[in-house]
């Protein structure tokens, strides 16, 4: 259980169906002050759904929401003291950068002197002083993020929501972002939840991540927690690259539950040339190198062991290994599903297994 | 390789083509018009214009104008903002009933006005009991015109409503903003150029509205002639000179109308694109 004193925000059992569509279906999760969360799963999960809910707008069909411990269920929108960032940014189209980030103030009736000010001081914090008179239009992808952020941010909030903040920019500004984004959030210090269905994204951002499927929560944790041990099916196949395989081919797991389905992923795997040492020769398996891959930091390799095709990487320090070459293949661990397509165990190879007792 | 041929000979004969009939069917015409109007010199232009008739016709086609566009300006936002940002059922019968007007003739719309409000109709007692005439007066007028002119505002509306979408509204909400300021300070400015274009075309209808008004006005001179009705009139007593006078006025209206049209339209697309 969470320490109570500590939770800021609070779903119980919220559920919301559109026609036939369950966008949302008994969610409950909480959120720590001050902590950074991330709602992942592929698209069409209900992750957006989750957080317009909390924005008050959409209304869940049953369940509460606790935002420091009152329920908001009869609270509209406007009054819930949250910042949104759209995915496409929301800005209005027909108002300068100043006027943006000004308009919540206006609404709430901040003094002229104060609203200079305070847009004054966001412009700073987002780096964009200087362009207050721009409209939306003249400026680029990560400079209309950052307004967005800055008039999200403008009546000071005490929780903010960012739906698919990085979907909208290149690649290249996108890891930038991401890391400023990371940064301003601990300089603020506000509670925060944002909506991704990338991976990356949410491990290398969130303190915390919720990975959603089909409108259910499939498993919340650390993002070292969830991808190291994911729990549900589900995550097996949706963190990391994983790739279905035959374990009862491989001699290191030849002991494991023959009827479940197993899933690697190629940071478990290590390929050796021929003429390296061979640490587990006895569970280790001969393959031939079918694709090498230049992947910028690592090398991609696609090694065919038992007919079975597996992808694993190589240090870029190491002896190149070619196409067709004769390689040796250790993989360590698997991740089992059980038969009844629930359970997820995680099984060692066997060598490894007797060297650690 | 050229898949235009700007030189050809077919561009010269579309050009042909439409030139000619731009001619005999707006230009000749026209012309004709004003050349009637001022056949028997200015004087006599001024008079059929300055007539007391006259005036009253152009003061009430006017009058029906200006409300017509009051109420159906009224109308047409409620009803694009409905369509565009609710979802309900029976949104695409409303939308549907909605252009009716367009392809309903305009004496048939007059004559249903007539049988619900007229004699044979249930509620003539309780109209003839408290005095409110709408059969053969201007309410009648108006009634018309509004139901003739009902979807020219919304249908200018529902497409750039739903172009420009309802996230910006809703970060606005989200900032406590009411409806009010909503619809005024974030939605109204994307909307205004589409809103007047409606506008000028709503009131280019209104004005030139003859067949469901001319079932409804009783045609009695100086109180329900509005000035195509007078134009009639004044034709039939073979009065031409006043007739054309008439019409040279509602022509030159219509012109100014034109214009601001494509003023209109051409803002509207600028504003689109950013």
């Amino acid at each position: 259980m969470p320490d109570h004193t500590q939770t800021y925000v609070e779903l119980k059992h919220i559920s919301k169906t559109f026609k036939n569509f369950k966008a949302a279906d008994d969610i409950s999760f909480s959120v720590e002050k001050g902590k950074l969360i991330g709602l992942l799963g592929p698209s069409g999960s209900g992750k957006t759904t989750i957080l317009r809910i909390l924005a008050g707008l959409e209304t869940a069909d049953s369940g509460e929401i606790y935002i420091d411990g009152k329920p908001v269920s009869q609270i509209p929108a406007g009054k819930r003291g949250i910042g949104f960032v759209f995915q496409n940014y929301a800005l209005f189209r027909h108002k300068t950068v100043f006027d943006n980030i000004a308009f919540g103030l206006k609404i709430n009736h901040w003094k002229k002197g104060d609203i200079q000010y305070r847009v004054d001081e966001l412009m700073e914090l987002v780096g964009l002083t200087g362009l207050e008179e721009r409209y939306p239009k003249q400026l680029s992808g990560g400079q209309r993020q950052r307004v967005a952020f800055a008039r999200a941010l403008a009546v000071q909030p005490q929780l903010l929501l960012l739906d698919e903040p990085f979907a909208a920019i290149d690649a290249k500004v996108r890891k930038e972002l991401r890391e400023w984004l990371r940064e301003l959030i601990n300089q603020v210090g506000i509670t925060s939840i944002f909506v991704t269905h990338d991976q990356d994204e949410a491990v290398e951002v969130a303190d915390k991540i919720i990975i959603t499927n089909h409108g259910r929560i499939e498993q919340t944790g650390s993002p070292v927690e969830v991808y190291n041990n994911p729990r549900t099916p589900f995550v097996v196949q949706f963190l990391g690259n994983p790739i279905s395989i035959d374990h009862t081919r491989f001699k290191g797991f030849r002991d494991t539950t023959a009827d479940a389905s197993a899933v690697i992923r190629p940071e478990y795997i290590t390929v050796r040339k021929k003429n390296e040492p061979c640490p587990h020769p006895a569970t280790t398996e001969e393959g031939i190198v079918e694709r090498v891959a230049f992947r910028g930091n690592v090398m991609e390799l696609t090694v065919r062991v038992h007919g079975q095709h597996l992808t694993a990487y190589r240090q870029l320090g190491q002896e190149l290994i070619h196409e067709g070459e004769n390689v040796n293949v250790f993989l360590q661990r698997i991740y089992l599903i059980g038969a009844d397509g629930e359970s997820v165990t995680i099984a060692v190879d066997e060598s490894l297994r007797r060297e650690n007792g | 390789m050229q898949v235009r041929n700007d030189k050809g000979i077919i561009k010269w004969i579309l050009i042909g083509i439409s030139a000619l009939f731009l001619i005999t069917m707006l230009v000749l015409p026209l012309l004709y018009v004003i050349i009637t109007a001022l056949r028997d010199g200015f004087a006599a232009y001024q008079n059929a214009v300055t007539d007391s008739y006259a005036l009253k016709s152009i003061g009430l086609t006017v009058k029906v104008t200006v409300i017509t566009v009051i109420v159906n300006s009224v109308f047409g936002l409620f009803a694009a903002w409905l369509i565009t940002r609710f979802q309900f059922r029976g949104k695409k019968i409303i939308s549907t009933i909605m252009d009716l007007p367009l392809s309903i003739s305009p004496v048939i719309a007059g004559l249903v006005f007539l049988l619900t409000f007229g004699r044979q109709s249930i509620i003539y007692p309780f109209l003839e009991a408290h005095d409110i005439q709408i059969i053969f007066a201007q309410p009648g007028i108006i009634l018309a015109t509004v139901f003739v002119t009902l979807p020219f505002i919304s249908r200018e509306l529902i497409p750039v409503l739903t172009v420009i979408g309802n996230e910006e509204e809703e970060a606005a909400a989200l900032m406590g903003a009411n409806g009010f300021q909503i619809f005024t300070q974030i939605t109204f400015p994307h909307i205004r150029w589409a809103f007047l274009y409606g506008v000028v075309l709503c009131s280019a209808r209104a004005m030139g509205e003859f067949g469901a008004v001319s079932v409804l006005s009783g045609h009695l001179r100086g109180l329900t002639n509005t000035m195509p009705l007078h134009i009639e009139l004044l034709y039939q007593g073979f009065d031409f000179t006043g007739a054309f006078a008439m019409s040279s006025i509602l022509i030159v209206m219509a012109v100014i109308i034109l214009i601001l049209r494509n003023l209109l339209e051409y803002r509207g697309k600028k504003e689109l694109e950013t």
